[in-house]
């Protein structure tokens, strides 16, 4: 397993102060935090400070974290010292840490030992809360997938290993980013004969390349020609139920909005998909076109700054 | 063996679900005290706030996480809670509206 140099995570040098590291902590925990951050490791490096602070908070557990040495290197294959097993204890946790229970296989081999709290007492698994990832098409037509996930596994020593798990999950039809739905029993295993805590997933979409989505409403932007702007005429439109034909009324003007009732994600009610119109003008790259235009300019009396209030006129 | 049997069957938590004070916060992970605050601030709203037994709809699960995760993460109090969930609901619809 790799080595996790926990002071250069945080960012601190190896004296640092218990002030120092929890001003560090907090300031990388709110630019990491995967409520807050953008940056696209966020989960994963929230995780890292996580566990870097979880150590370092604690006198008991740095000051054995400092046992191992100064000369390890991040990144580095580590192995416990020999006698790490016996002399081993019981290191405290608060529930909230046990709440995070998504620590790597390094700090697990050096702490993991005091997590299973009553061993021996019957207790449920602990729930397991992750993300799934889905597409667009699949919240709309339902979809059985495959999903990998990081579990803590307790082996008969109790000691904790992430394994990754791979669940077959049947998506319903009409779920949206931000809804949770749980699978009873694929939490963490129970102990002493409890049953198994429950796995929760949020939802969240893949980006689409055409679609954007608010609750159940699909937005989509439709490119459209002028001719079909001015005159009208039924063009055809994509949806996540396949492609429809839309009438766009004489005299459309770019942003113009279109709502197509009932074609956005299925539930009660049904999203709708709003349509928003976008005149894309040829380009004056043929001899035809540009008379086109040249015969436009002279024989319309148009100023599309006219009706603009505060405008040039 | 008979693969239709290792599909799991996802339990939705949409609009129309309802929770109890309980099940909520034990979905979410969080102490009934947390759910209770939000309550009080404002942030979530049980069916009928003045009925005995509150009732929860399913789309609270995820301002109920976000709460539990940014006491517990960045130690942020009630007010700071309600504050950021405000402000994040905001950026993410403010967000999808420039894509």
């Amino acid at each position: 397993m790799e080595y996790k140099d926990y002071y250069k995570i945080l960012g601190v040098d190896r004296d640092a102060d218990a002030d120092t590291i929890k001003r560090a902590y907090r300031k990388l925990a709110r630019k990491y935090h995967p409520d807050v951050s953008t940056e696209a490791d966020a989960e994963d490096r929230f995780k890292e400070v996580q566990e870097a602070y979880e150590v370092l908070k604690d006198p008991d557990k740095r000051q054995a974290y400092d046992q191992m040495g100064n000369d390890w290197q991040g990144g580095q294959d580590f192995r416990p010292p020999p006698g790490w097993e016996n002399q081993r204890q019981e290191w405290h946790f608060s529930d909230a840490d046990l709440g995070g229970g998504d620590f790597s296989d390094f700090f697990e081999s050096l702490f993991g030992g005091g997590r299973q709290q009553g061993r021996s007492a019957k207790f449920r698994g602990q729930d397991q809360r992750a993300r799934l990832r889905i597409s667009l098409e699949d919240a709309y037509h339902g979809a059985t997938r495959s999903i990998t996930l990081n579990v803590p596994e307790t082996d008969d020593q109790g000691r904790v290993r992430q394994q990754p798990r791979e669940l077959k999950v049947r998506i319903p039809a009409g779920v949206t980013a931000g809804q949770h739905i749980r699978l009873r029993g694929q939490g963490g295993q129970g102990f002493g004969g409890g049953q198994a805590g429950d796995l929760l997933l949020e939802v969240e979409f893949e980006p689409h390349p055409q679609f954007q989505v608010d609750g159940r409403d699909i937005h989509l932007d439709l490119p459209i020609a002028p001719w079909e702007a001015a005159l009208g005429g039924k063009v055809p439109v994509p949806t996540l139920g396949g492609q429809v034909n839309l009438s766009i009324p004489a005299g459309s003007q770019t942003d113009k909005q279109m709502r197509l009732k009932g074609r956005g994600l299925p539930g009660k009610p049904a999203g709708d998909q709003i349509v928003r119109l976008r005149i894309v003008t040829p380009p004056a790259n043929s001899d035809t076109v540009r008379q086109l235009y040249e015969q436009m300019r002279d024989q319309t009396a148009f100023d599309p700054r006219k009706q603009r209030t505060g405008g040039s006129k | 063996m008979n693969h239709d049997d290792d599909i799991l069957q996802a339990d939705v938590f949409d609009d129309e679900r309802r929770l109890s004070l309980d099940e909520l916060s034990q979905l979410c992970g969080a102490q009934t005290t947390l759910i209770i605050e939000l309550v009080e601030e404002g942030v979530l709203e049980p069916a009928d706030v003045r009925a005995s037994h509150w009732v929860f709809s399913g789309s609270c699960v995820r301002r109920v996480r976000t709460a539990a995760r940014l006491q517990r993460d960045l130690d942020v109090n009630m007010p700071g809670i309600a504050l950021a969930i405000e402000l994040l609901e905001e950026l993410e619809s403010l967000r999808r509206r420039v894509r």
